[in-house]
């Protein structure tokens, strides 16, 4: 059973979950709500998820429907309340990633006149310095990953140790995902370092898909792929409609 | 026998009492149970260059659009299912927001709370190390007096003149209660203003808002409101469960007007010229004709 790309990608979300525990995981976007469903189904039980809304799921329901058991209530302020409380692990989305590890969803170009408005900083100023802070960008390009965001909404190592303790006792920016490979902030002085390629991918396609250096170890090697238990669970429980295959083509 | 005072008004009255350069907040998240007839008012009526606090929806990109808005305080403006609002998005990229302050959505929420409780500041972490302090230079960090020492950010109250917010049920004292999964954050915007309106979807007697609806859903005391209106559907087309949901269909024809200057024109006479009632037939006879 081979498995797509999307299920690469799902797995390796389901990695970036797996140690974390007890916590409330945050997954926006339809990958890392399939991988943080499947790390809960395998790698990690104990991990609370909700709908999105405002709800703790008991069960875990495939995607797009209700669970028929609710553990708890999550309103947005009582999120903002984990969020400080620090046990939550977010999955945000990146218009922008830049080499150290700064996010952007604001706008693209000057914040006086955006030559694009997007969605505001949302919480992410707020998650990366409080709580661990991952990425997931669907299609890795010259346009998502460079030099410098426009507009740092997420705060990578270099900015939150340089704005003092408060902003970088609690910053862990801890995966970015992407359609080609697995990253994570470990380069020198917190810049981006290229952990796996998924398979079918080589080191130099990465590079070239990249607007910004790129730290690549010696051991770099290739995604896993998913077991034969996680590629039935996402098949047949979680994803049945392959909405998946819709954010990252077969 | 003594009761309460009575502050059942109209639209028009609550509208009345709004001013020029007024700072308004609008509770509601997103495209969900927003103040939308109150909105629509006060798109329709001559006030201009009103300061609007708000996790931003629709709310945020009609009052835009109708150059109501000298100044906005958002964290996000989102319709969710679309996730740019299009109309904020065109104001932005024209430069027609003459001031904006784009918060993180814990700071905003920290800023009305420092409001409520009458407090220069509240202390936060959010917001350090990222452009929110870059791009609003009067925000400032506060050292802990504690041997901790940390450099925090002092978060600003954001005190406001008037609160608008959508409730499902509400007496006519001013007591109101959400039935739908969040009550977002209209109990704040209600004590970081002056004074609060609120719309909601049926007035009921008193003993009314804790039949079959537990005592917690009472999120919003007469003491922090002003004055409550009834506006049936009044939240349209945000959400206002478990009243109804959103009207998708009705937003996706808005934002797709919203893309074209002259589908704008046709949307904008056929929906926002008219009155509430006016507006409630119009989106009937609309959704007849699909």
């Amino acid at each position: 059973m081979d498995a797509t790309r999307a299920e690469v990608c799902a797995a390796a979300v389901a990695d970036a979950f797996k140690d974390d525990g007890e916590i409330f995981a945050s997954p926006m976007g339809l990958i890392p709500t399939l991988g943080a469903r499947l790390c809960k189904l395998t790698s990690n039980p104990d991990l609370l998820i909700s709908d999105g809304e405002s709800l703790f799921l008991g069960g875990v329901p495939p995607l797009g429907e209700k669970a028929d058991v609710v553990e708890g209530w999550i309103p947005f302020r009582r999120v903002f309340d984990v969020v400080a409380y620090g046990k939550r692990h977010v999955m945000m989305g990146a218009t922008q990633i830049d080499r150290h590890g700064n996010q952007n969803i604001s706008a693209i170009g000057d914040f006086a006149r955006p030559k694009r408005q997007l969605l505001g900083v949302r919480g992410a100023p707020g998650n990366t310095v409080n709580n661990r802070t991952s990425y997931w960008v669907p299609k890795h390009s010259t346009r998502t990953f460079i030099e410098q965001v426009d507009v740092v909404s997420g705060v990578g190592p270099a900015r939150a140790k340089e704005a003092g303790s408060a902003a970088s006792r609690f910053n862990d920016i801890h995966r970015v995902v992407t359609n080609l490979g697995v990253l994570d902030v470990g380069g020198e002085g917190g810049t981006l370092r290229l952990l796996s390629v998924h398979p079918g991918v080589t080191v130099d396609e990465v590079r070239e898909a990249s607007g910004c250096e790129i730290q690549v170890g010696a051991d770099v090697g290739e995604s896993r792929e998913p077991s034969m238990q996680e590629l039935i669970l996402i098949r047949e429980v979680l994803d049945p409609k392959s909405l998946r295959d819709r954010e990252v083509p077969a | 026998m003594t009761t309460p005072r009575d502050k059942r008004m109209t639209i028009d009255d609550v509208v009345a009492e709004l001013k020029d350069g007024m700072t308004i907040g609008i509770g509601g998240w997103g495209p969900r149970r927003k103040p939308m007839a109150l909105v629509r008012a006060i798109r329709r009526s001559g006030l201009q260059d009103l300061t609007i606090v708000s996790y931003g929806g629709a709310d945020v990109g009609l009052l835009c659009q109708a150059g109501k808005v000298k100044r906005l305080v958002y964290a996000f403006v989102s319709l969710d299912t679309v996730p740019l609002e299009p109309l904020f998005q065109q104001a932005r990229q024209n430069g027609t927001i003459p001031e904006v302050a784009e918060l993180d959505e814990g700071m905003f929420q920290t800023g009305l709370r420092a409001a409520a409780q009458r407090l220069p500041f509240l202390p936060m972490r959010s917001g350090l190390g990222s452009d929110v302090l870059v791009n609003n230079p009067d925000i400032k960090t506060v050292t802990s007096p504690y041997d901790d020492g940390e450099d925090l950010v002092a978060v600003p109250p954001i005190k406001l003149d008037v609160a608008l917010v959508h409730m499902n049920c509400a007496d006519m004292h001013g007591n109101a209660t959400y039935l739908g999964p969040d009550p977002y954050f209209d109990d704040l915007f209600c004590l970081a203003a002056d004074r609060a309106f609120v719309s909601c979807e049926q007035m009921v007697d008193t003993a009314g808002l804790t039949v079959d609806s537990p005592v917690q859903r009472l999120l919003i005391s007469r003491i922090m409101v002003s004055g409550v209106v009834e506006t049936p559907n009044g939240a349209h087309f945000t959400t206002c469960t478990p009243d109804y949901e959103r009207d998708e269909k009705f937003q996706r024809h808005y934002a797709k007007s919203a893309a074209d200057p002259e589908a704008w024109a046709a949307f904008a006479e056929r929906f926002l010229s008219v009155d509430e009632q006016g507006y409630q037939d119009a989106v009937r006879s609309w959704h007849e004709e699909q």
